[in-house]
């Protein structure tokens, strides 16, 4: 170790690796539905869709995580994309292929893919 | 607690102390060696006999009586190996009363040994120990992790019988 | 490596080691492993949570789920339902996480944790203690960094004597003070030792910051050194701990791997290495001068102060030596500056204080909080009561070398001066509850027994001193005791305190003067009364059975181990008291509560 800014750089690289225990409320949540319906309809590609997206973008501050059954199982997959301070989106009928416009256009520059959402079934 | 020293002969191998030699040469430069050194010995011979100590002292240049002090003094080095078969008679008061006095001396008498001694060839260690819980069973010993219950000082010898 | 979407992170504290969380990990791997979730969920062994009565502990996140008492037999549920399916097992979660509505809470905010305030631990249970790299991720050697680029020696010296800290150990004497003193010490070599021979029975958060955070102490030693103008450091830890010393041996591997340690520390050409030394058992060897005496390599006895250690220590040299929990201290102090330390605690006591919090209490476990806390706020809030709803009667501190603080304190605000005012001391950090079933009598015989047998015969009042003052106490104990006994008793104690050599001497007779002060009664019953009110002491107690309860069943009878009951069957039996040892099996065996202790 030669310097501090050696030190911020390994540090930088690291944080990404522990920030998930840390008491975080500013973080974006993606929440997986897992439960046995979710996962018959194909729940899992999904999750580790968005798991390799965030990371592959470097993403900070997102969480991707699991839920049991959100309750509306001719929907499901199910995802549900908690911000701090803004409404929640739920996208359902979600394929691994949905995955990274939703990471794009919500996550990155916070505009929620409409179409993929539970409103736009529902009409 | 006093310490005793042992009656068993000592059976270091060659292998033994090459390896003791090679651990003294590895700390002999350092300030205070001894203890890292004595730790290590303990670890190559499970004890530290007389003849160890000797060879330590002569290596690091230490007294033989300083090194016999450290040993002494420090709890966890041991002069006596532990035997084979490890005996604990328990001397809580319930298997005092019940005689455990007498399950004691029957053992010391047949193996020559007294608490904290190990027979000379090694086979078996005797500790006199503090209540280990089997009240029910007093006067109760241990043999290893066996455990044997309402001892008459007669069962005794057929019991150690079994381990020889 | 991918960034895994899960962590599951094991406690491998000793405590939760011992409840076999090893096996809990291995299964984890095993059965993720089946699963084909390797990839995507971190299984970390982590250092100790502070809940060891819960353990072994298992933390998943990001939800934080709290599992406590795991099983192997948990593993595959926990994994199917929760890693895999998302579901909560709710059966495991620690209940104190659970809110109504089945949702969970952070662990941070329960009860126990909630008034707590981690400095010291903060790392502890948060991060892999194997891997350097979570270290860094957390600012480790941040302050290292600084302080060799950025701070002259005075600097860290005044920081650190700004903050107020105190030392961790037991005594209290002001850190930055001692440093100063061993950098004015003149001589080319100088030393820093870290004291990792956390002795005390019941305590053990030394123990668990070195085997959750070892990083930690190797950062502070190293500004220590740069500090004070030394090159070399030396942690001696007892045997007792392998786990710690492990993780200890690793972290000086890695931190001399990643330049933390050795030459050209940092590109400022400063030098520093450290090197373990172990105890071999002996309680003495916790006392500064007789730590150093061990690590020359000799019978760990304490040497006359002064000279005191800054002036010429290890070696013959100048040398400071502080406690695990102290250096834990010193990296935080240098990032967030002395005024932060210095805003948290009281006014001579700053910082925070770690506590072990054991004996009869709901939550047995590590805690840290700000000085100043009070007893109540330990043992109700955060200790989460007695057991069996009894009463709280005394708390015990400072180990053999403390005292207790009775019920009527409890409000005591908890510091260094608080403490020592009334009668005890901050000691290392055990806090040993008790409620009305414990002997005052028998708690004081219980530390002196430990005192006798770890003195170190040096020197004559504690040798001899605390020998007979034990056997003072067993006098009074087995029902031979006078008032007349108390007073000479009372005598001795305050010769060994004056004439002992080293704090173990000094301190020994604290458990019986502070139980003589606040619990005369009780020695008074035993001396005069011939009775012991906890009914502890066995050989003041009787144990009778009740007539109008006792059915004649024989069972009593059958378990005696001396055959002291007698009795027809089906009438009421009674004991012969001649016989009687008192060991408790019959009232364990009896079925309608007919035999009583008096």
């Amino acid at each position: 170790m030669k310097s501090l800014e050696e030190l911020a750089a390994l540090r930088e690289r690291m944080k990404n690796n522990v920030a998930m225990r840390q008491d975080n409320s500013t973080a974006t949540r993606v929440v997986v539905g897992m439960a046995t319906c979710g996962i018959a309809a194909g729940a899992r590609p999904v999750l580790t869709a968005f798991v390799e997206e965030v990371n592959r973008r470097g993403l900070k501050d997102v969480v991707v995580t699991q839920a049991g059954c959100i309750g509306m199982c001719k929907l499901e997959p199910i995802v549900e994309v908690f911000q701090p301070g803004k409404e929640k989106v739920t996208y359902v009928k979600m394929t691994p292929e949905k995955v990274s416009r939703i990471v794009t256009e919500h996550l990155v520059n916070g505009n929620p893919v409409t179409e993929y959402t539970v409103g736009a079934y529902m009409e | 607690m006093a310490k005793r020293k042992t009656v068993v002969p000592f059976h270091g191998t060659a292998e033994q102390e090459k390896q003791l030699r090679e651990l003294i040469a590895a700390h002999k430069e350092q300030q205070g060696a001894l203890m890292p050194v004595l730790q290590g010995a303990q670890e190559i011979y499970g004890y530290l006999p007389i003849e160890v100590q000797t060879i330590i002292a002569e290596e690091l240049n230490i007294p033989l009586a300083e090194v016999y002090g450290v040993v002494t003094f420090y709890a966890q080095f041991t002069l006596n190996p532990r035997g084979t078969y490890n005996i604990g008679v328990c001397m809580g008061t319930a298997c005092y009363v019940k005689g455990a006095g007498d399950v004691l001396e029957r053992i010391q008498k047949r193996l020559g040994i007294e608490p904290g001694g190990t027979t000379p060839d090694g086979r078996f260690s005797l500790e006199a120990t503090r209540c280990i819980g089997a009240c029910g069973l007093a006067p109760v010993m241990t043999i290893n992790e066996d455990v044997y219950g309402r001892l008459t000082p007669d069962e005794v010898d057929k019991i150690l019988d079994k381990y020889l | 490596m991918a960034i895994a979407r899960t962590h599951i992170l094991v406690c491998g504290g000793t405590g939760c080691s011992s409840s076999h969380s090893q096996a809990l990990i291995d299964e984890l791997n095993r059965e993720l492993e089946e699963k084909g979730l390797l990839g995507e969920v971190q299984v970390i062994k982590t250092g100790c949570f502070g809940l060891c009565a819960l353990g072994p502990v298992v933390v998943v996140y990001p939800e934080g789920c709290f599992y406590s008492h795991v099983t192997e037999a948990d593993i595959p549920e926990i994994v199917e339902e929760h890693i895999l399916k998302g579901r909560i097992v709710t059966r495991l979660l620690y209940q104190e996480t659970v809110v109504d509505d089945k949702t969970i809470k952070n662990l941070n905010h329960t009860k126990f944790y909630e008034k707590q305030h981690r400095v010291a631990l903060r790392n502890c249970g948060v991060i892999n203690p194997e891997n350097i790299d979570e270290y860094i991720a957390m600012d480790g050697y941040e302050a290292l960094g600084r302080v060799l680029t950025q701070m002259t020696p005075d600097e860290v010296i005044q920081t650190i004597k700004d903050s107020g800290l105190r030392g961790r150990g037991g005594g209290g004497f002001p850190t930055g003070q001692k440093w100063f003193f061993a950098r004015q010490s003149k001589g080319d070599v100088k030393y820093v030792c870290c004291n990792a021979d956390e002795g005390d029975p019941g305590a053990f958060m030394d123990r668990s910051v070195l085997e959750g955070d070892p990083h930690v102490v190797l950062e502070a030693m190293t500004i220590a050194g740069y500090a004070i103008g030394a090159h070399q450091g030396y942690i001696y830890v007892r045997a007792e701990y392998p786990i710690a010393i492990h993780r200890l041996e690793i972290a000086i591997k890695q931190a001399r791997e990643y330049g933390f340690l050795g030459n050209d520390i940092f590109g400022t050409g400063f030098a520093f290495d450290i090197e373990l030394r172990l105890g071999s058992g002996a309680f003495v060897c916790g006392e500064e001068t007789a730590l150093m005496t061990s690590i020359e390599g000799h019978r760990g006895e304490p040497r006359p102060r002064p000279p005191f250690p800054a002036v010429k220590g290890l070696f013959g040299v100048p040398t400071i030596l502080n406690n695990v929990e102290t250096w834990a201290n010193i990296p935080r102090i240098i990032l967030n500056g002395a005024d932060w330390f210095a805003g948290m605690g009281t006014e001579r006591s700053k910082g925070t204080k770690v506590f072990c919090l054991v004996g009869k209490i709901n939550n047995t476990g590590l805690v840290e909080i700000p000085m100043g806390t009070t007893l109540r706020e330990i043992v109700e809030d955060i200790g989460g009561c007695i057991p069996n709803g009894k009463k709280f009667k005394a708390a015990q501190t400072g180990g053999p070398s403390g005292g207790c603080i009775p019920a009527s304190l409890i409000d005591t605000p908890i510091d260094y001066d608080n403490l020592i005012a009334i009668g005890s001391m901050m000691g290392s950090g055990g806090l040993i509850v008790m409620d009305e079933d414990t002997c005052m009598v028998d708690i004081a015989k219980f530390f002196l027994e430990f005192t006798v047998d770890e003195s170190c015969g040096k020197c004559t009042p504690c040798r001899v001193g605390t020998r007979r003052l034990l056997e003072m106490l067993e006098q009074i104990t087995s029902g031979n005791g006078t008032l007349e006994l108390l007073r000479e008793m009372e005598e001795l104690c305050y010769y060994i305190k004056a004439n002992s050599l080293c704090a173990l001497g000094q301190s020994a007779p604290n458990p019986v003067l502070s139980t003589l002060h606040y619990f005369r009664d009780e020695y008074e019953a035993h001396c005069v009364e011939k009775r012991c009110p906890a009914g502890v002491c066995k050989k003041l107690t009787r144990f009778v059975i009740e007539e109008e309860k006792c059915k004649g069943c024989t069972a009593c009878a059958r378990a005696c181990p001396v055959n002291a009951i007698i009795g027809e069957v089906r009438k009421p039996h009674h004991i012969d008291p001649e016989k009687c040892i008192k060991c408790g099996a019959c009232m364990e065996t009896c079925r309608f509560n007919a035999i009583v202790k008096r």
